[in-house]
């Protein structure tokens, strides 16, 4: 394979890759928010969440065998778990490798899901806002053609919708009292909505 | 005053010599050494922490899952009275601290118990640890203080306390008996429980058939609150006065409405009340005026449940609330929203069973109780009538002015 | 035999498990699962372990009881 095929390969990779991975994440503070899809069931969208996550672990694989391969950049088998070892922009590139190592985490955590302790699992899940960064600024300091049009449109796009999907995910969490707490304002809040006549929310538990 | 043979054999639990443990050893005599189960089985010991479940059996399932697990149990003298309308537990606590750590101490030995516990209200512990100081118990017992909250005497959220942790009911996937403090087999057991086991020890024939009777009434208009022991089986009538009273609250605050009509004809036993949709529970019995009502005594209560719950299941935490709304709609004098006591039912029919403890099921009989018993007032009320006369509320909530 | 139960303190009312078994699962108007009673249908089984596995929170779990209690 040329040297300008690998790379464009490796470019398509990554960037369709950080595309499905914001998706992903999206998907999945939909989930955790009780949050709906127009159209969709819930278990659709916990359905695509794990599927689109599953597909862009499997697109980084080429995008990191590309990388290794082309011999135009000095990138070695090692980069693909040992951060900044790269010969070519190894901050960079490292970046992208803890990426790596944390969604391998991820996903083998949660293959094992249901035959680990849950706190574990939910641990390394939560790994995941931190792994979206690092996969982002690998994408904008490794790539070399972020310069305008469509792809910054598109990297700007990503950027907006994962800060505001892990935004609305700490509101939630905001907004669930601990247990303590809960039964005592449901109590306030039901009895202020009789008196007024007003319909009384769900109350969550979690 | 001397004791003569073997008082013990015939003493209520609360005509004791006092706390001090030089008078419990001259009238009740030494803890003897006794086959504990046997004991327990034949004496038929009931738990009088408010499940009433046979004590033998618990004693049976503590030390299997001590065997199964090898892992030395823990003792717990659950003395946290839950119940704001009871005040057996704090009562025997003070006036016989000693048949209590007997208890503990018998079933401590009989289980091989390395730790023990007593919970309790704080205010009562540095008398309790003055008492402690009195005994040479083989199993030292630790005591611990436990705020109030209706769910503190849970046994999980108990032993959850005693771990540490927030006072919660958990799940009973192991049961406390299996995994309780400290991940150990955990016997729980009501301070009452254990005080008629030290009596029962001792050939006490009485102790296991009579229990303690938190009273509260009104006698020409001045409230009166006591604790008696009571042998089981005694008619209502006999324990409360009845002539001035509209309805009997049976149990506690997880207990039910009786009619005063049908109440005097009741008797203090499982047989007799569980027709009556009653059961012994913590062991109040409450006797309403004639000049309250009785929907607002209950609302204010159910509102007081609703706002204890412990907020970790769904259909508790939105079901009780609402219902605690209503039941203060229907309080008033006024003409509720329609559909209002067919909402109740169907709220009512989403939560026993589904919680993690029986919060929701008890406060949802209660209600059920209440709107069965009051119909009149009920009725009353939806012409804007009430015949509440005394701004004075008569079942204790706490945090609220009493 | 094997049962469907729920934790009812890890439940935070999802609701997936109700759209992948509706025969054995349905929702209050809070939106909890409110299980079918007794023993799972044995044709149910599979349907029931995808919807225990699907559980975001895992609080849907079958149960095995060789006696109740």
């Amino acid at each position: 394979m040329t040297g300008v095929v690998l790379w464009y390969l490796n470019r398509a990779t990554g960037i369709t890759s950080l595309v499905l991975m914001t998706l992903t994440v999206v998907l999945g503070t939909v989930v955790r928010r009780h949050g709906r899809i127009p159209g969709l069931p819930r278990f659709a969208v916990q359905g695509l969440h794990r599927n689109v996550g599953l597909l862009s672990a499997l697109l980084l694989v080429t995008h990191v065998g590309t990388a290794i391969v082309d011999s135009y950049v000095d990138i070695g088998v090692s980069s693909s778990f040992v951060p900044f070892v790269a010969g070519y922009r190894p901050f960079a590139v490292g970046l992208g490798t803890l990426a790596v190592d944390l969604l391998l985490l991820v996903l083998v955590t949660s293959l094992l899901r249901n035959h680990l302790p849950l706190r574990l699992w939910k641990a390394v899940h939560l790994t995941s806002y931190l792994l979206w960064p690092l996969a982002f600024v690998h994408g904008i300091t490794a790539g070399t053609d972020l310069g305008g049009g469509w792809l910054l449109v598109l990297v700007i796009g990503c950027a907006a919708a994962a800060t505001w999907a892990s935004l609305a995910a700490l509101a939630a969490r905001r907004n669930t009292p601990p247990s303590a707490e809960r039964a005592a304002a449901a109590v306030t809040v039901t009895s202020d909505a009789f008196s007024t006549g007003t319909p009384v929310r769900v109350f969550r538990n979690g | 005053m001397t004791a003569m043979t073997a008082p013990s054999l015939t003493r209520g639990l609360l005509d004791g010599p006092g706390p001090s443990f030089g008078d419990h050893v001259v009238v009740d005599g030494p803890l003897p050494v006794v086959d504990l189960h046997t004991l327990v089985q034949e004496a038929a010991l009931m738990g009088r922490g408010g499940a009433g479940f046979p004590t033998a059996t618990k004693l049976r399932s503590v030390a299997a899952a001590a065997a199964s697990t090898r892992r030395a149990p823990v003792v717990v003298a659950n003395g946290s009275e839950g119940e704001p309308a009871a005040a057996k537990d704090a009562t025997l606590l003070l006036l016989a601290p000693h048949l209590v750590f007997d208890g503990l101490a018998l079933v401590a030995g009989s289980l091989g118990a390395t730790t023990a516990y007593l919970a309790a209200d704080p205010a009562l512990l540095p008398a309790l640890s003055a008492h402690l100081a009195d005994r040479s118990d083989p199993v030292g017992v630790r005591l611990h203080p436990v705020a109030y909250a209706f769910l503190s005497g849970e046994e999980s959220a108990l032993c959850a306390a005693i771990d540490g942790k927030p006072a919660l009911p958990r799940t009973k996937f192991p049961p406390v008996r299996e995994r309780g403090v400290g991940g150990r087999p955990t016997l729980v057991l009501n301070v009452e429980t254990l005080a008629r086991l030290a009596l029962v020890a001792r050939g006490s024939t009485l102790a296991a058939a009579s229990m303690l009777v938190t009273r509260r009434m009104e006698i020409g208009g001045t409230p009166w609150v006591d604790v008696v022991d009571v042998p089981l089986g005694t008619p209502v009538g006999d324990v409360l006065r009845l002539d001035d009273a509209q309805a009997v609250l049976i149990g506690g605050y997880a207990g039910t409405w009786v009619e005063a009509a049908e109440a005097a004809q009741l008797r203090l036993d499982r047989d007799s009340l569980a027709p009556a949709g009653a059961a012994l529970g913590a062991g109040v019995l409450a006797a309403l005026p004639a000049d309250r009502c009785g929907l607002a005594e209950t609302a204010r209560v159910v509102g007081h449940l609703a706002g204890e719950s412990a907020g970790q299941c769904g259909p508790c935490l939105n079901g009780l609330p609402r219902i605690a709304a209503a039941l203060e709609l229907l309080a008033r004098p006024l003409t509720p929203p329609s559909g209002l006591l067919r909402d109740v039912k169907r709220w009512s029919g989403l939560l026993p069973g589904r919680g993690a403890c029986s919060h929701p099921d008890a406060t949802v009989r209660l209600v059920a109780s209440t709107l069965r018993v009051f119909s009149d007032e009920l009725a009353r009320h939806r012409a804007g009538r009430c015949r509440g006369r005394s701004a004075r509320p008569f079942l204790p909530v706490p945090g609220r002015p009493q | 035999m094997t049962r469907l139960t729920v934790d009812p303190i890890a439940c935070t009312g999802h609701g997936l498990c109700a759209e992948l078994l509706p025969e054995g699962i349905s929702l209050d108007e809070w939106g909890y699962p409110m299980l079918a009673a007794g023993e799972l249908p044995p044709d149910l089984l599979r349907t029931a372990k995808k919807a225990a596995a699907a559980c975001p929170v895992r609080a849907l779990r079958l149960r095995d009881d060789v006696r109740l209690g």
